[in-house]
């Protein structure tokens, strides 16, 4: 660093007014700022929306206790309105303009797959906050979402048990669908069962007659979703439209994140299986008291706080336990210390860092939708990212950035 | 056999709902070359007005049939009075005003009704085919597409309004010197197509909900229709739509919906080779 006059007064300024031991929020420095790269309005936004309310909730939380380091947090907002072009202006933005000591963002695997590269190559730590299909290893990027193996390993035989062994696979068309559809058909067939078809979608299809004409003919046991966005949804209208609901059930990976389950009628989605890491009606002291604090900031009326909102507070916590525990905001010595599988006791029960893979070790439930509500029907406590873990290792292999497509 | 039927009820439902959309759109192209980009918003106001009036207790079929053409329809002839009318004739300007249009409207109906998908689940049930089910709102599409164009040909062909439209849109000049008012021809044509825009937009809420930006969804389906079936409004609307929605269906279900989309711009960008002036500029030259 360039030490001239200005930084250098800047410097003894702050170290003169901590050594006057100012009363705490008389902030001592500059805030530390963490940047929200998230969609807050077209297609994604119901995604991001409650991501954004989760993380401000966080920072709020973290302020109210005294900041970080004694300095206050400042959470700067880039609204990437669903457009990826301006997912690599925002990451550039916050690396280069604001110098953000960590980025929490990208809600879609595409958007994430833009700001990684950014991102690494301006040396910005990032956190990735969403469930996805796994198999992301890069030093510089943490993941506190759900992988297939912690989520669709469990919610594959539990459906397959309940309903029959013939599946019928629909996802949305790009990375994530393609992936996490292979990781459907690996476990249907470990568990002895056989995937009839899989069906891809580009996200702006809001025609899906032919499609479940086609799930007709193939009379599958049940059909797996993994839709995405606003437009797919209409294909839990139409599909309930034609009196399918009540002979052919469903299971989802992406369901329910985006409130669906909300917005749909409890006609068109009751008795769907989704498998995550929180939901709102868990059974614990810490969230009984984070579901309390939330409805006091955003109103008791607020929808539902869904898995990629609690990923998104759960990223934000980590990390700012990792900086305390580093005593710093420097990039590798927060990664160091995240890298000591830091763990926090979150709303959703215990989450550590996996030190290997940087993803969660976390619980999961399988649960039910009932009435616009999710019913919780069986727990899993503490999974691990083995599907990334058997490709990933960052402990013994530092240097490592790609997105592994897991051999299936 | 019943998966045939069941086929051909998809293949139709397809063509009807192009047709639907597209129908609002080429009365405004066909009549007054107006070139407008915010078609797509139209179709979404249609939506959100059948959405809000069902809502507020009013009937789902009242709501989609009345409120939200005659909302859409009011919402047009403003439109027309406070925009389109400077701008005849000059393409590109109307093209600009029309797409800031849109950008307006996706803005304020975000404000209004925030960027969530709402919804309502479609009325009617569903029936069997042999083995299968489908949904019964699926031949209300169907019928609504063919009363609509039904109803564009009667008033065309048979009264006087259509004569008037008719000779306006063949020559305004002539129009004007036998003592018809082109402005007010205009207007009223902006308000039709509009009011179509919104019975189709009004239609399909609940088969794919409405969210502010769902227009994009439709608006680049809705050109290829229009120009694919040139200059003719209505047998252009309906030859495209047949050529387009059999494709894309067929090929949807034989492969995949990726293919299925592929097949129809595939298929629009030949036809367009082929037939510049669309399939109306070749054929049923002398059709509606």
């Amino acid at each position: 660093m360039k030490v001239n006059r200005r930084r250098f007064l800047q410097g003894t300024a702050a170290a003169a007014a901590s050594v006057g031991g100012f009363a705490p929020n008389a902030w001592a420095e500059d805030p530390i700022s963490v940047a929200s790269i998230h969609d807050l309005s077209g297609g994604l936004d119901i995604y991001g929306k409650p991501m954004v309310d989760a993380l401000t909730l966080a920072v709020e939380e973290a302020n109210a206790a005294g900041g970080l380091l004694g300095r206050k947090i400042k959470l700067i907002n880039y609204d990437t309105q669903s457009n990826m072009q301006l997912y690599t202006q925002f990451a550039q933005q916050a690396a280069l303009k604001d110098k953000v000591a960590v980025v929490h963002g990208g809600i879609t695997s595409a958007s994430r797959e833009v700001i990684r590269p950014v991102l690494g190559r301006f040396k910005t730590l990032y956190f990735y906050n969403t469930q996805y299909e796994g198999g992301v290893c890069d030093r510089n990027q943490f993941d506190t979402g759900v992988t297939p193996a912690q989520t669709v390993e469990k919610l594959v035989p539990y459906a397959m048990k309940k309903w029959g062994k013939k599946v019928y696979v629909i996802a949305a068309d790009y990375n994530y669908g393609q992936i996490t559809s292979q990781w459907v058909k690996k476990y249907v067939t470990e568990n002895g069962g056989e995937v009839s078809s899989i069906d891809f979608f580009p996200l702006d299809v809001t025609n899906f007659g032919s499609t479940i004409s086609k799930i007709q003919a193939a009379k599958p046991d049940f059909v797996w979703s993994a839709l995405v966005g606003g437009a797919h949804m209409s294909f839990y209208r139409q599909w309930a439209a034609a009196g399918m609901r009540k002979s052919i059930p469903m299971a989802s990976t992406t369901f329910a994140v985006g409130n669906e389950h909300i917005v749909l009628s409890p006609d068109e989605c009751n008795g769907m299986l989704v498998c995550y890491n929180y939901f709102q009606d868990l059974k614990n002291k810490t969230n009984e008291a984070f579901v309390a604090g939330f409805h006091k900031r955003f109103g008791a009326d607020y929808p539902n706080v869904t898995e990629l909102a609690m990923g998104t507070y759960q990223g934000f916590r980590i990390w700012a336990e990792a900086v305390k525990k580093a005593g710093t905001i420097d990039r590798i010595k927060v990664i160091e210390a995240l890298e000591t599988g830091i763990s926090i006791d979150a709303p959703s029960g215990k989450v550590t860092i996996d030190p290997p893979t940087h993803h969660c070790v976390l619980d999961v439930h399988i649960a039910e939708v009932n009435d616009k509500k999710l019913k919780v029907l069986e727990d899993f406590a503490q999974q691990k990212p083995s599907d990334t873990a058997a490709v990933c290792d960052l402990i013994k292999n530092p240097a490592d950035n790609q997105q592994y497509v897991i051999k299936i | 056999m019943d998966l045939i039927a069941l086929l051909a009820i998809q293949v139709l439902y397809a063509i009807a709902s192009l047709a639907l959309i597209s129908v609002g759109l080429a009365i405004i192209f066909g009549m007054m070359r107006v070139i407008n980009l915010a078609h797509g918003e139209f179709l979404m106001l249609g939506g959100y007005a059948a959405i809000v009036a069902t809502s507020h207790g009013i009937s789902i079929w009242i709501a989609m049939l009345v409120v939200a053409p005659i909302v859409v329809g009011i919402i047009g002839v403003i439109v027309e009075m406070t925009i389109i009318r400077f701008l005849y004739g000059r393409m590109v300007d109307t093209m600009l005003a029309t797409w800031g249009l849109s950008l307006f409207l996706v803005g304020l109906t975000t404000a209004i009704f925030g960027n969530t998908t709402v919804g309502i689940s479609a009325p009617l049930g569903s029936f069997q085919i042999g083995a299968y089910r489908t949904s019964g709102y699926t031949l209300f599409v169907i019928g609504v597409a063919v009363v609509v164009l039904a109803g564009i040909f009667a008033v065309l062909r048979w009264t006087r309004l259509g004569l008037i439209a008719r000779g306006t849109m063949q020559n305004a000049n002539m129009a004007a010197a036998l003592g018809v008012n082109p402005p007010r021809v205009y207007a009223v044509t902006f308000g039709i197509g509009a009011a179509l825009s919104g019975l189709a937009g009004a239609v399909l809420a609940p088969v794919s909900g409405v969210f502010p930006t769902i227009g994009v969804a439709y608006v680049a389906k809705s050109f290829i229709t229009v120009i694919g079936g040139g200059a003719a409004i209505l047998s252009g609307t309906v030859s495209a739509s047949a050529l387009f929605g059999t494709i894309n269906q067929i090929a949807t279900f034989a492969t995949t919906p990726v293919f299925g989309e592929v097949a129809l711009l595939a298929t629009a960008i030949v036809l367009i080779r082929l037939l510049p002036q669309g399939i109306t500029g070749r054929f049923f030259r002398r059709g509606l």
